[in-house]
């Protein structure tokens, strides 16, 4: 792509396109919105960060899809953009369970309503600490052990950090989800009927469609980041509560703000979920104090379904006629 | 023709020459088990690994617990059959056949079992194709394929001076085809000095390589749980304990075998209370070994205060409190207590210990792979009753049946085809024992 090559002559200017949120328009540039065939307004706006670090204002038609890259381009899916590590940082004290950053996942990866790459959990971590909502995608740990026991190499850990399933190549021996200390994978138990666009070619990246009898998991949108835009669940959250960067540019963004990576997480005194098991997670959480909100608010509007979730289980089975 | 050859012959050929009607109805049953799994695996094709009841959490059920048993069967034969070869155990004859094919016939079965827990068996050959060697699959895969040579080849060997007895006696009432089989499976082996030389020679090596195949290959298998971070699976004990449930379980079928086969092919002359009571022996050695690596390793998980391990064991202490119980207390003690008390000790008895060691054993499996992964590290919070707990369904249960109806059935027919009790050995035995009683000298 000759996208890459540019970005990669300016490590600085990745930082501010990720910041853009956007960014495949800002990088070609306006002249190649202005060379698409024009489009009727939408009349949604939405925010852009210019490179010049100007927020702009764009009509949401002026935006183009990426298309389906070619074979040799798929092929750069199992090395990773270069020179990139990202990270995650998910600040714990925002969030309130709004769920969007799931819905928008979902809907990005055409997923059945019953997978969720990133997960939702209601924590406690000792009985006098107040409960706190938990957002868990998958970590793409450093030291990833379902990269380690895949016996055909169908989940790879590539240079930029993005730990990726690739269904054209999984067996389903769910090892790895056996593996994963923290229940990231989902396994497509049936076949998923999704129903994909007739010019869509097959991209670890994107992982779409779901294939029955493989392994799925959050891929970190690098579908995404190759054409510099946020993850969709970063861009989807209401509460800025996923901060998402490249640790080489020790930058972070949550599509508002964009912070410095180091000092956030050394100020805020970020940690990794269950750093003693020595996985070396990409993604940081900083501590749920000094809260926006009471974690009451995380159970308004939401489907049975799932406030049922929060409520602890009979530890007895039901018997079967129940289920 | 020597004498005691004869009499060999005369009472274990029959079943070779004839089939009963009992058998014919025993196998169809076995049979109609089999069609009964294929269906269900029809099913499972079909319409996805949802009709198991397997889902996110618990993603290995009944199928990975079925490998790890027959798998273990296995190796507990070749162990079995190797010592009972090499240290040229006195009481032997009768039985290493039976341990043999136990190697042979689990090692078939097992891994499909692996097959069906696969949710894309049109991509198996992949594991051949894109081995990645830091995946402990590969090593099993590895593992078993070494294991499945050296166990055939060990078999094969056994069976090839009983294959050129039955070439040699023509009185055998048998069909054209089983002839011409006998003698080509016979490989021109005429007995002689040279030939035996070498014969008993390849026996010892490979009896040797395939003791050490199977404590290899099953710490490989329990290394698959044991290199995960999963609470109950990381454990270093992981591979002895295996090893030794491999075991326990594998003595235990074999005298249950013995049991059968004594009954319905008229055994008793050669099968006798002896050997239940030798190897109910080993059982008992093995049983307290068994259950020490058992208490152990859940002693200190009990003891100490990590958060995970204690949800484990209280998961296990409620939830799952019968099958603990089932376990690793009926079926650790009751084999202990019928034999060490010697009046207990009659064949059926020892049977039924047998039987139960067998039981308890799979349960064992049950318990060490299904709690473990209903409690991961973060827990599940799902409102789906079969995302939260995990119970087999009928594929899962049909497809279990249908491997020990193939157990069955390969059984049944080898012993068409050999006979259980290998007359070569049991020659050289009457030999030796003759030869003692006219030198005076008596080896037990």
């Amino acid at each position: 792509m000759k996208k890459n090559k540019e970005e990669s002559s300016s490590r600085r200017k990745f930082i501010r396109n990720l910041g853009l949120g956007l960014g495949s328009a800002a990088v070609a540039g306006s002249a190649a919105i202005a060379r698409e065939p024009a489009e009727p307004d939408s009349g949604e706006k939405v925010m852009l960060l210019s490179s010049d670090g100007k927020l702009v204002e764009v009509d949401r038609s002026a935006i183009r899809v990426a298309k389906a890259r070619t074979k040799e381009e798929i092929k750069k899916s199992y090395k990773g953009l270069p020179d990139k590590k990202f990270v995650m940082v998910i600040d714990l004290a925002k969030c309130k369970n709004a769920r969007k950053c799931v819905d928008a996942c979902q809907e990005g990866h055409m997923l059945p309503k019953d997978h969720e790459w990133i997960k939702i959990y209601l924590l406690q971590d000792s009985e006098m600490a107040s409960k706190y909502w938990f957002p868990k995608p998958c970590y793409h740990c450093d030291n990833p052990l379902c990269v380690s026991v895949c016996p055909v190499g169908a989940t790879y850990k590539r240079e930029d950090g993005i730990v990726l399933v690739d269904n054209k190549r999984c067996i389903g021996c769910k090892f790895c989800m056996t593996a994963c200390p923290y229940s990231a994978r989902v396994f497509n138990w049936k076949d998923p009927e999704v129903e994909v666009p007739r010019d869509h070619v097959y991209d670890p990246e994107l992982n779409i469609p779901p294939v029955e009898g493989t392994v799925g998991k959050c891929v970190f949108c690098a579908d995404k980041l190759r054409v510099n835009e946020l993850p969709r669940c970063v861009k989807a959250c209401p509460m800025g509560v996923i901060y998402f960067g490249d640790i080489n540019e020790d930058a972070v963004t949550n599509g508002v703000e964009t912070l410095r990576f180091s000092s956030l997480v050394h100020d805020k005194q970020g940690y990794r979920h269950m750093e003693e098991l020595g996985t070396a997670p990409s993604v940081y959480y900083l501590p749920p104090v000094n809260r926006m909100y009471p974690v009451e608010i995380g159970f308004e509007d939401l489907d049975e379904s799932i406030s049922e979730r929060y409520t602890p289980h009979d530890v007895k089975k039901p018997k079967k006629n129940d289920r | 023709m020597s004498a005691i050859r004869e009499s060999l012959l005369k009472d274990l050929t029959p079943e070779i020459e004839k089939t009963g009607r009992t058998w014919y109805v025993v196998f169809g049953i076995f049979l109609l088990i089999f069609i009964v799994g294929i269906y269900g695996l029809i099913q499972q094709i079909d319409k996805g690994h949802i009709v198991t009841g397997m889902r996110d959490n618990v993603v290995w059920g009944v199928y990975i617990v079925n490998f790890i048993f027959f798998m273990g069967l296995s190796y507990a034969g070749a162990l079995v059959s190797g010592t009972l070869h090499l240290f040229k155990t006195p009481w032997r004859a009768p039985v290493i056949r039976i341990a043999e094919l136990i190697t042979v016939i689990s090692l078939a079965i097992g891994p499909f079992f692996i097959f069906f827990c696969v949710g894309r068996l049109d991509r198996l050959p992949y594991i051949l194709a894109f081995p990645r060697i830091q995946s402990p699959i590969v090593w099993d895969v590895i593992a078993i394929l070494t294991d499945v040579f050296g166990a055939a080849i060990f078999l094969y060997i056994s069976f090839l001076e009983d294959f050129a007895i039955l070439r040699d006696n023509e009185d055998l009432q048998i069909l054209p085809w089983k002839k011409k089989m006998y003698r080509i499976l016979a490989l021109g082996y005429q007995g002689t000095e040279k030939q035996k030389r070498i014969l008993s020679f390849s026996r010892n090596v490979m009896a040797a390589i395939i003791i050490a195949i199977a404590i290899i290959v099953y710490s490989v298998l329990a290394w698959i749980f044991g290199v995960t971070l999963q609470p109950g699976w990381h454990s270093t004990i992981f591979g002895p304990y295996f090893v030794i449930a491999a075991i326990f379980s594998g003595v235990g079928l074999l005298i249950v075998l013995m049991a059968i086969f004594r009954k319905i092919y008229n055994l008793e002359k050669y099968i006798t209370l002896k050997h239940f009571v030798n190897l109910g022996i080993v059982l008992f050695v093995i049983a307290a070994f068994f259950g020490y690596f058992t208490f152990s390793d859940y002693l200190t998980k009990w003891y100490g205060s990590v958060k995970m391990d204690k949800i484990l064991i209280d998961k296990l202490f409620t939830e799952f409190r019968f099958y603990f119980i089932v376990a690793n207390y009926i079926g650790i003690l009751t084999p202990i207590i019928i034999i060490a008390i010697p009046r207990l000790r009659t064949i059926r008895n020892i049977t039924i210990a047998a039987i139960i060691a067998l039981v308890a054993l799979w349960v064992n499996r049950y318990i060490i792979i299904v709690p473990t992964l209903e409690t991961p590290f973060l827990p599940i919070q799902d409102t789906r009753a079969d995302w939260l707990w995990y119970s087999p369904t009928w594929v899962e249960w049909s497809l279990t049946a249908a491997g020990i109806a193939v157990f069955g059935m390969l059984f049944m027919i080898i012993s068409k085809i050999a006979p259980i009790i290998s007359i070569s050995e049991m020659e050289e035995a009457e030999e030796k024992r003759k030869q003692n009683q006219l030198t005076g000298e008596h080896h037990e």
